[in-house]
C-alpha cells in the first residue's frame, strides 16, 4: 500500500483518478482504518487529504457556514456559532461514535460512506447543505442529499473527492433538531434516526419545513410530504398525525440484525415526531 | 476447616478498603496482559477457522501455505493428540477441527510466519474441500428427533431411547408429591420462557506464547483462569508429559468463567514444535466471539402453584439447555439452582442437554443459574401480581433458612437469605414512589460457590517481610484480599505481605479460578499456612526462651510467653525472629494444601426499577441495588465491585445481548457493536449493601461472592420491565423491538 500526502487538491484528485488499483482517501480515518483492521480492505494507494487549505478549518461565508472536510465532530461541537444557527447538524455528527472517534470523525466522511444509518446526514439534508466537491477536472457543488446512492455507494466519479460542505443562512426563528434511535444510550448506529428543521414566523407558525428520516431505506430519505404538513401550524396534534404518517408511509427499511422492518418504521415516525418539537422550541415556538 | 470459634473476633486489616497492589501497574500500562509476551525469534501464529455452521472436511491442501516464504510451520487436527479421555478430547477436536466442522468460527488449520502479514497471505493458501452437512442452532429444534444430528454416540446412559442423538444429558432433582402440591394451590401459573446465548465479554481477547523444544520440554505464558489447566489439556492435546511443561500465567483482562478453557494454546504449542521457535498467537475480537465459548441458550416451562396468602405448595421446572457443538453438563447445575432459594415441600426439575451448530459453552458465572432462576422469579412475580401480593412478603414466607432441606437435596446450614430479604424490605428503596410507566421487580439469587484443590506457601523473609505464593491467577482483586487475610493472621500490616501468583512448576496443583473459590480456598489455605508459620517461630522463640513451645503464643505479630509461668520474656517480633532464623533452625515457612470443602452457599436479592418507553420499547434502568451475603467482605471494595458488576452484566443480558444467527447458520454479530453489553451511560450508580452471615467452613466466615451477583438481574429486570409495560415479558433479550412488539401488540 502506497501512502501519499499531496501538494494540492488538484494533485490529490489527479492521483485518485490514475490508480488501477483500490484507492482509499484518509481525512478522519474512522471508517477506513477499521476497514483495514477487519480486513475487509487492502487498499493500494492512500491518499491523506487532512493538510489541505481549508480542510480543518470553519469559515463564516454568505451568511452561513463552511466546513472544512476533515474537521471533525468535536470542533463542529465547540464552535458557538455554528452550533446556535445548526444545532440539529451539530447533534448529528455529535453523536457519531465515542469521544476518540469524535476527535477524528468528520461529516464528509460520514456523507460519503453511505450508510443510510449515518448520523450527520439526516439534518445536513434537511439544512440543504451543499458538498464542494473537487474532480480532475475542477470543483463542483453538489447538494448533499444527492452524494449518497445506496449503501456503500455515492455519487462521486473517479478522482472525486469532498473539500467541504457548506450549511447556508438562515432566517430569524428557524432551527433543527437530530433524534436517532439505538438500543444503548451511545456507541452505537441508528436503527433509525429523523431530522428536522423548521422556520417559524413571529407568531410561531411554521412557514418552512422539511423532515429528513434514516436507516429506513437504501439512502437518506428527504420526506416532503412530511415537511409540507407541518407548513402552517403550530405542530398541532393534527399535523403531527400528518407528519408521522407521512413518514412511515416513506419508510422502505429492512429487517435485518438492529431491527425489524415493522420497528424502523415506527421509531422513524415517533423520533420525527419528537424531533419536530425540539426543533420548534429551539426555533421561538411555544407548544 | 470450620469458623473460629471466638465468636466476635475483632479483625484489624479484614474488612478495610487497603490499597489493591496491581494497581499503579495497571493504571501506568506496566501490567503484562497475554499479548505482551515476547521472546527472541518468535513467529505469528494464526487461525484459519470455519466459515460453515456444519460440514464434513473432505480435504485439506497446505501445501501452498508451507510453500509460501516465511513460513515456518502448518498444523491442523492431524497434528494434535487423540485422547481416549472424552474432555480431552473434546478440548482437542475444538482447538483445530478433525472430520467436521462443527460452528462458524470453529478451528481448522493453522500457521506461524515471521510476521503478521505473512501468517495472514498464508492462511488464505490454504484450501478447504468442505462437504456442507444441516445445520441446527435452536435448542428446542436440536431435541426435535428428525433434527440433523451435531455429533453420534454422545448421549450419557441417562438420556431416554428414542431422542435426537443430539441430547446428551437428562438430569431430574426434587422431593414431594407434586400432584397433591398442586391441588393445594389457589392459583397455579405455567408458563415458557427462552434466553439467548450471551458472552462473558471480557476486555482482553484470548493470548498466549508458547514454545515446544526438540527435547520435549515445554514453557506457555497465557491469559488464563487456571495454568493448571491449560497444562493438563495442553499434555493431552500435544500428547506429552505435564512435568515437562511450565505454564506462567499472565495478568488477566477479564475472564468470568470464559477463560476456564484452552483454545489456542495447545496450537501455538503445536506449531512450535514443528518449527522450533516460540510462537505467539492473539484472538481477535470477532475470534472470541465466534470460537469461544459463551454460556447456554435456554427454553424453559416453568409450573407453580400458590395459595392465596402466598405459600407455594408445588413448583416444577423443565430446562432445555443447549451448550453447543458438545456434551455439556451446565443444565444440572440450573436444575439444582432453580428452586434453591425455597423452602418448598414439593419440587421437580428436570434438565435436557442439547447439541447445536454453536461454539462450546464456556462457564459464565454461575453457569445455568441465572436463566433457569430467571424463569422461576418471573412465575413467582406473576402469581404476587395475580394474586395482589406483595413480592418480598411472598418470598420472606417461602424463604430457604437454616435445615430447609433444599429443592436439590442437601440441607441448608447457616444461610443469609432471609436476612437479606429482610434488608432488601427495609431499604428506601422499596418503598420509593414510581411514575408513569416505571416499575419495580426483584429477584433472589443463588450460588452453590466452592472450595477445591489449593496449595499455598507463606515465607517469612528475613527483613521481616511476607510472601505468599499461591496457584490462582487473580482475576478479582485476590491478592489484596489473600494479603489481607495473610497479614491478619501474622499479625503484621497489610503492606508487609506480597502475594504472588505461581507457575505450574513453582507450587503444587490448584483447581482453576471458577465457583468463587479463590478468596473462600485460598484463603483459608493461606490462614493455615500462616498458622504452620506461626506455629515454626513458636517453636524457634521457644528455643530461645528454653522453655516448652506450648509456653509461647502469638499476639498482634510477636511471640510472648503464655502466662507468669513461661517467664517474664520481652515479646520477640516476627521480624525479630527472621532476622536469626539461620541461627534457629533455617528459613521460617508455612505451607497448606487442601481440598476446600464448606464453601457454603450464596444468596442475593436484587431490586430494579425501570422505566419503558412505550412508542419504542426502550428501557432505562432508574435505580438498582443489589444485597448479598458475603459471609464477611474481606475487601469491601472489592466485594461491592463483584456486585456490581454483576448486576451490570445481567443488565446486558437481560436488555441486549445475544448471539445472533442467520438461516445460514452463521453468527452475525460478532463485534461489540453489535453484541451490545452496556456502556457506563445505560447504567445507574449501582447500590450495594453487603450482609455478613458467617460462612461455618471458613476460619473468617468468608463467602464467595463472584457469582451470585449475575444471577438475579435478568428475573429482576424481566419483572421491572413487564410491571412497567403492562404485560408478562418471557423471551430474553428484551430488545426494544421485541419489547415494543409485546407492547403493541
Amino acid at each position: 500500500m502506497r501512502y501519499v500526502k499531496p501538494e494540492s487538491f488538484e494533485a490529490a484528485a489527479t492521483l485518485l483518478r490514475n490508480e488501477d488499483g483500490i484507492a482509499r482517501i484518509l481525512a478522519g480515518g474512522t471508517d477506513v482504518l477499521v476497514q483495514l483492521k477487519a480486513e475487509m480492505v487492502e487498499p493500494d494507494l492512500m491518499v491523506d487529504l487532512k493538510h489541505l487549505p481549508g480542510m480543518r478549518d470553519i469559515v463564516a461565508e454568505d451568511g452561513g457556514f463552511r466546513v472544512g472536510a476533515a474537521v471533525c465532530g468535536a470542533e463542529m461541537g465547540e464552535d458557538a456559532a455554528l452550533k446556535a444557527m445548526w444545532p440539529g447538524v451539530v447533534e448529528g455528527v455529535e453523536l457519531i461514535g465515542s469521544s476518540q472517534v469524535q476527535s477524528r470523525a468528520t461529516m464528509a466522511g460520514n456523507l460519503c460512506t453511505g450508510s443510510p444509518a449515518g448520523d450527520s446526514v439526516p439534518a445536513m439534508v434537511t439544512a440543504g447543505a451543499v458538498a464542494r466537491v473537487q474532480g480532475p477536472d475542477g470543483v463542483r457543488d453538489v447538494p448533499v442529499v444527492n452524494i449518497p446512492t445506496g449503501p456503500g455507494k455515492n455519487s462521486l466519479a473517479k478522482g472525486e473527492f469532498i473539500t467541504s460542505i457548506f450549511l447556508p443562512a438562515r432566517p430569524d426563528n428557524a432551527s433543527d433538531a437530530y433524534l436517532r434511535f439505538i438500543p444503548r444510550t451511545e456507541m452505537d448506529i441508528a436503527v433509525s434516526s429523523a431530522a428536522v428543521s423548521l422556520a417559524l414566523d413571529g407568531d410561531g407558525v411554521v412557514t418552512d419545513a422539511h423532515v429528513a428520516v434514516g436507516a429506513v431505506a437504501p439512502t437518506v430519505l428527504l420526506v416532503k410530504e412530511a415537511g409540507d404538513t407541518l407548513v402552517g401550524s403550530k405542530l398541532d396534534d393534527a399535523e403531527i398525525a400528518g407528519l408521522v404518517s407521512a413518514v412511515e408511509a416513506a419508510c422502505n427499511p429492512i429487517t435485518d440484525k438492529r431491527g425489524t422492518i415493522e420497528f424502523r418504521t415506527k421509531t422513524a415516525g415517533v423520533l420525527a415526531k419528537r424531533a419536530a418539537h425540539i426543533a420548534y422550541s429551539r426555533a421561538g415556538g411555544q407548544a | 476447616m470450620a469458623f473460629d470459634a471466638q465468636a466476635k473476633r475483632n479483625f484489624k486489616v479484614v474488612g478495610t478498603r487497603v490499597t489493591r497492589p496491581d494497581g499503579i501497574d495497571k493504571v501506568t500500562g506496566k501490567a503484562a496482559y497475554g499479548a505482551d509476551i515476547a521472546a527472541p525469534g518468535m513467529l505469528y501464529g494464526r487461525i484459519l477457522r470455519s466459515p460453515h455452521a456444519h460440514a464434513r472436511i473432505v480435504s485439506i491442501d497446505t501445501s501452498a501455505a508451507e510453500a509460501l516464504a516465511g513460513v515456518k510451520a502448518v498444523v491442523t487436527g492431524a497434528d494434535l493428540a487423540q485422547p481416549d479421555d472424552e474432555d480431552f478430547a473434546d478440548v482437542a477436536i475444538n482447538c483445530l477441527a478433525r472430520d467436521k466442522v462443527l460452528y462458524d468460527g470453529h478451528a481448522v488449520a493453522a500457521v506461524a510466519a515471521k510476521s503478521k502479514s505473512i501468517a495472514k497471505q498464508a492462511i488464505r493458501l490454504i484450501k478447504v474441500d468442505y462437504e456442507i452437512l444441516p445445520h441446527v442452532t435452536d435448542v428446542d429444534a436440536a431435541m426435535q428427533p428428525d433434527a440433523p444430528v451435531v455429533q453420534e454416540g454422545r448421549a450419557l446412559e441417562t438420556v431416554p431411547a428414542g431422542m435426537s442423538q443430539n441430547v446428551t444429558t437428562h438430569c431430574q432433582f426434587g422431593h414431594g408429591d407434586l400432584d397433591a402440591g398442586f391441588a393445594k394451590a389457589d392459583k397455579i401459573i405455567e408458563r415458557s420462557f427462552k434466553t439467548a446465548a450471551t458472552h462473558q465479554g471480557y476486555i482482553e481477547p484470548q493470548a498466549c506464547m508458547a514454545s515446544l523444544g526438540s527435547d520435549g520440554r515445554g514453557e506457555v505464558w497465557c491469559c488464563t483462569q487456571g495454568q493448571y489447566m491449560v497444562r493438563a489439556n495442553c499434555a493431552a492435546v500435544l500428547g506429552v508429559e505435564e512435568s515437562q511443561l511450565r505454564i506462567t500465567s499472565s495478568e488477566i483482562g477479564g475472564g468470568f468463567g470464559g477463560k476456564t478453557s484452552t483454545f489456542i494454546e495447545p496450537v501455538a504449542l503445536a506449531l512450535s514444535r514443528k518449527s522450533g521457535k516460540p510462537v505467539k498467537i492473539v484472538m481477535t475480537r470477532d475470534e472470541v466471539l465466534k470460537a469461544t465459548g459463551p454460556t447456554i441458550s435456554s427454553s424453559m416451562d416453568i409450573k407453580i402453584g400458590m395459595t392465596k396468602d402466598g405459600r407455594i405448595t408445588a413448583a416444577r421446572g423443565e430446562l432445555r439447555y443447549s451448550g453447543g457443538a458438545y456434551p455439556n453438563g451446565t443444565v444440572n447445575m440450573g436444575a439444582q439452582a432453580a428452586f434453591a432459594a425455597y423452602d418448598l415441600e414439593a419440587v421437580e426439575t428436570v434438565g435436557w442437554n442439547a447439541m447445536t451448530n454453536r461454539p462450546k459453552e464456556i462457564p459464565y458465572r454461575a453457569p445455568g443459574a441465572p436463566t433457569a432462576i430467571y424463569a422461576v422469579e418471573s412465575v413467582v412475580d406473576e402469581l404476587c401480581q395475580e394474586l395482589g401480593l406483595d413480592p418480598l412478603d411472598v418470598r420472606l414466607m417461602n424463604a430457604a433458612r437454616k435445615g430447609t432441606v433444599s429443592s436439590y437435596g442437601p440441607t441448608f446450614n447457616d444461610i443469609g437469605l432471609v436476612a437479606t430479604l429482610e434488608a432488601a424490605k427495609a431499604h428506601p428503596h422499596y418503598t420509593a414512589p414510581l411514575g408513569e410507566n416505571q416499575g419495580r421487580g426483584l429477584s433472589c439469587g443463588f450460588w452453590f460457590n466452592f472450595g477445591g484443590n489449593t496449595c499455598v506457601s507463606l515465607n517469612i523473609n528475613d527483613d521481616g517481610t511476607v510472601g505468599v505464593v499461591e496457584g490462582n491467577p487473580d482475576i478479582g482483586g485476590s491478592r489484596a484480599s489473600i494479603s489481607m487475610m495473610a497479614a491478619e493472621e501474622l499479625g503484621v500490616p497489610y503492606d508487609k505481605v506480597r502475594t504472588v501468583i505461581a507457575d505450574t512448576s513453582s507450587l503444587g496443583f490448584n483447581d482453576i479460578t471458577d465457583g468463587s473459590r479463590v478468596t473462600f480456598a485460598v484463603g483459608l489455605a493461606t490462614i493455615e499456612a500462616a498458622r504452620a508459620a506461626i506455629k515454626e517461630m513458636c517453636s524457634r522463640v521457644a528455643k530461645i526462651w528454653d522453655i516448652d513451645e506450648d509456653a509461647v503464643i502469638w499476639e498482634d505479630g510477636c511471640a510472648k510467653p503464655a502466662g507468669p509461668n513461661a517467664g517474664t520474656h520481652p515479646p520477640m517480633t516476627l521480624a525479630e525472629i527472621a532476622a536469626i532464623a539461620g541461627k534457629t533452625g533455617g528459613p521460617i515457612a508455612g505451607h497448606h494444601e487442601v481440598n476446600a470443602d464448606g464453601a457454603g452457599v450464596s444468596f442475593g436479592v436484587h431490586l430494579c426499577d425501570t422505566e419503558v418507553d412505550p412508542e419504542t420499547g426502550a428501557t432505562k434502568i432508574l435505580r438498582y441495588t443489589v444485597f448479598q451475603d458475603a459471609g464477611k467482605a474481606v475487601h469491601p471494595d472489592y466485594v461491592e465491585g463483584q456486585m456490581q458488576g454483576g448486576a451490570v452484566q445481567g443488565i446486558g443480558w437481560a436488555l441486549n445481548e445475544e448471539y445472533i444467527y442467520g438461516e445460514d447458520g452463521r453468527l452475525q454479530n460478532a463485534g461489540f457493536l453489535d453484541y451490545r453489553v452496556p456502556v457506563a451511560s445505560d447504567l445507574p450508580d449501582i447500590e450495594t449493601v453487603i450482609l455478613e452471615i458467617p460462612n461455618p467452613g471458613h476460619p473468617y466466615g468468608v463467602r464467595g461472592v463472584g457469582e451470585t451477583p449475575i444471577v438475579p438481574p435478568l428475573a429482576a429486570i424481566s419483572n421491572a420491565v413487564s410491571r412497567a409495560a403492562g404485560g408478562r415479558m418471557t423471551e430474553l433479550p428484551m430488545s426494544p423491538p421485541r419489547l415494543l412488539k409485546a407492547m403493541t401488540g
